[in-house]
């Protein structure tokens, strides 16, 4: 067994709702629940469920851009809410994040190459003289050319940025990659496209990543193993082949069973799902997903189920499995 | 990165066409040009001021000289635009005028622009308690209007018996004093909306240092708001010098301003049978706050595209 690169201990993120003119704290958005799993250096885990289900703020917390409520975050044995300031710039280079917009995720006033290069500039990890190069090089890997380098945000189309996103975050050769929803915000073409530098990026760098999306048929193409969230909690993780093939939670195989398969001919069973997803900020009791579940027993509204292990690394919360 | 080499010699190879390196600046100034009404704004903008800074220098008449003989003349061709009620010559005292005009309403917005972007950075950057104080203490000053604030102002500074070279100065800073809150308030509005926006984030991310957050991302995306703003700024203030001048609140002659030049209008004689004495500065005003105005409004098109109406 290797040593585990991140470990996201009992993560906890609840958000003040203040109502009032006092602006008093009458509740809390529970974006994320009790949240644990690991990552293994090299490995890619994605991470689904639906809006709001608290997947994006596990990446947030991850990176340190919204403040945990409770667990902990360890990356390298490391806590990283643990570090003061200074210590937590040396880190920050190693845990990077490609953010979901490409439009606002760069700054329109700074010129592509500038932009790129700033991180190593700013940590001083290369020589002045050299930046240039190295952000040729990762532009190059990127599928951009050297032409592009004095470029301005705006000049370039949505595709494009992203691949820009990306080089920004591989210049600083990052051990992890936090994706959120990277290709969410593309067209479905361009989206090919990114996900194919995605795979070049695992094959040839060997970084870990933690890919968060809601398109289960990207997870499958990427991710070694995958988490389900729900209501901000993990419902369910196993390794992809696993999932994909025997779901053992009812809301996973929902999920699954309204990813597009594009054969006509083949007839399946769909679960829909009724109603919406309740609101964090007054989740149902016991298991959070009972309300929407259409085997739920009397026992799902009493009691929260155990995230437990089912053999072969398969984790899942539901009363129902044995 | 093992075949990093070969792709870096494909990308020099098939994108190596030089390209200058043309910035944002450049490209809005090409944009600016195409706007035909903003040039022409310009233009008059820059002729006004050529016409008061350099003609006085080519008049034949100093704007205190008193000439009792030629009292309330009108256009001539000695005196182009007639003389006043002290038989001064009014061409060569509208340029004085302006002089005097436009310097202060660019004194009083270089002042209330570095006050507004100062104060409006610092409560954005920081918020708190630090924004709190400054921002109450913005809308305490917009709670008053600006006008009768600056009345009572210019009214303590007569009772003051304040020396009329001085003046001049703490109209200046009068002015500025009224015109920061609204500023602040327009940078401060901007810089939380950018410390929001995903590519902060991602300078987060990237563990950048507060200083090149601050001079490097965010300011240089407030310095286009800074230019509209400090640009329509100058025509307010040079407005309000106006009001205040030809109240007899302002500048006090024999300093001449284009507003206390307007003050012959006050006096039914002069408003009827010598309008050579209100119409040149009167149209003095007018079309440089025009012009200011209609420049800032292109300028705004070109910089800000996101506040067009």
């Amino acid at each position: 067994m290797h040593e585990p690169l991140l470990e996201v201990n009992r993560l906890k993120k609840y958000f003040p709702i203040k109502t009032g003119l006092l602006q008093r704290t009458t509740g809390y958005v529970r974006a994320v629940d009790d949240v644990s799993f690991t990552l293994l250096p090299g490995e890619t885990f994605g991470l689904v469920g639906e809006s709001g289900s608290g997947k994006s703020t596990v990446g947030r917390a991850i990176v340190r851009l919204a403040d945990k409520t409770g667990g902990e975050i360890k990356f390298k044995g490391i806590d990283i809410y643990g570090l003061k300031e200074g210590d937590l710039r040396q880190v920050r280079p190693k845990i990077q994040m490609i953010f979901q917009d490409p439009y606002s995720s760069l700054n329109p006033r700074i010129r592509v190459g500038d932009a790129i290069g700033e991180a190593l500039l700013d940590h001083g990890l290369q020589p002045k003289e050299e930046i240039r190069d190295r952000v040729l090089e990762v532009l190059g890997f990127c599928g951009l050319s050297s032409s592009h380098y004095d470029r301005y945000p705006h000049e370039f189309s949505g595709g494009q940025r992203q691949r820009i996103g990306i080089a920004r975050a591989l210049i600083l050769q990052p051990d992890l990659i936090i994706a959120d929803e990277p290709v969410s915000a593309l067209d479905v073409s361009i989206q090919a496209q990114i996900i194919n530098l995605f795979r070049k990026l695992q094959e040839t760098q060997g970084l870990a990543s933690l890919f968060i999306s809601h398109d289960l048929s990207v997870v499958e193409h990427l991710c070694s193993r995958v988490g389900v969230m729900y209501l901000g909690n993990l419902v369910e993780m196993a390794p992809r082949d696993e999932i994909f093939n025997r779901p053992l939670h009812p809301y996973t195989k929902a999920l699954l069973s309204a990813v597009p398969i594009p054969i006509p001919r083949i007839k399946r069973e769909r679960i829909l799902l009724k109603g919406e997803i309740p609101s964090p900020a007054n989740p149902p009791s016991g298991c959070k997903f009972h309300t929407r579940c259409p085997y739920a027993k009397e026992e799902c509204a009493e009691r929260k189920p155990d995230f437990r292990d089912v053999g072969s690394g398969h984790y899942v919360a539901c009363h129902l499995v044995d | 990165m093992e075949n990093v080499d070969s792709v870096k010699a494909k990308a020099i190879r098939t994108g190596s066409r030089p390209r200058r390196r043309s910035s944002l600046w450049s490209q809005a100034l090409q944009q600016l040009l195409k706007n035909k009404l903003a040039v022409s704004g310009l233009a008059v903008v820059m002729l006004v001021a050529i016409v008061c800074f350099a003609g006085p220098l080519f008049s034949p008449y100093t704007d205190n000289k008193i000439n009792m003989a030629l009292m309330n003349k009108p256009p001539s061709m000695q005196h182009w635009l007639g003389t006043d009620k002290l038989g001064r010559d009014v061409l060569t005292r509208v340029m004085q005028a302006g002089r005097i005009s436009l310097t202060v309403g660019l004194a009083s917005m270089v002042l209330s622009v570095f006050l507004g972007t100062l104060l409006g950075a610092v409560a954005g950057y920081y918020r708190g308690i630090v924004d709190q104080v400054i921002m109450r203490v913005a809308d305490l000053l917009l709670t008053i209007p600006g006008l009768p604030l600056l009345f009572i102002c210019g009214a303590l500074l007569s009772d003051w018996k304040v020396p009329t070279d001085y003046r001049m100065y703490i109209v200046m800073l009068m002015l500025s004093l009224v015109n920061w809150p609204g500023l602040a308030r327009m940078i401060r509005g901007q810089m939380l909306s950018l410390r929001e926006r995903e590519f902060m984030q991602a300078a987060v991310v990237l563990g950048l240092r507060d200083r090149r957050k601050l001079f490097y991302h965010l300011i240089p995306n407030l310095i286009p708001l800074i230019i509209v703003m400090a640009t329509l700024n100058i025509g307010g203030a040079i407005l309000s010098e106006s009001v205040l001048s030809f109240f007899g609140l302002g500048v006090m002659p024999p300093t001449p301003t284009w507003g206390n030049m307007i003050d012959a209008a006050n006096n039914m004689i002069d408003f009827q049978e010598h309008p050579w004495l209100w119409i040149p500065p009167g149209v003095s005003i007018f079309a440089t706050v025009i012009a200011i105005n209609v420049f800032g409004d292109g300028l705004r098109d070109v910089l800000d595209p996101k506040m067009k109406r």
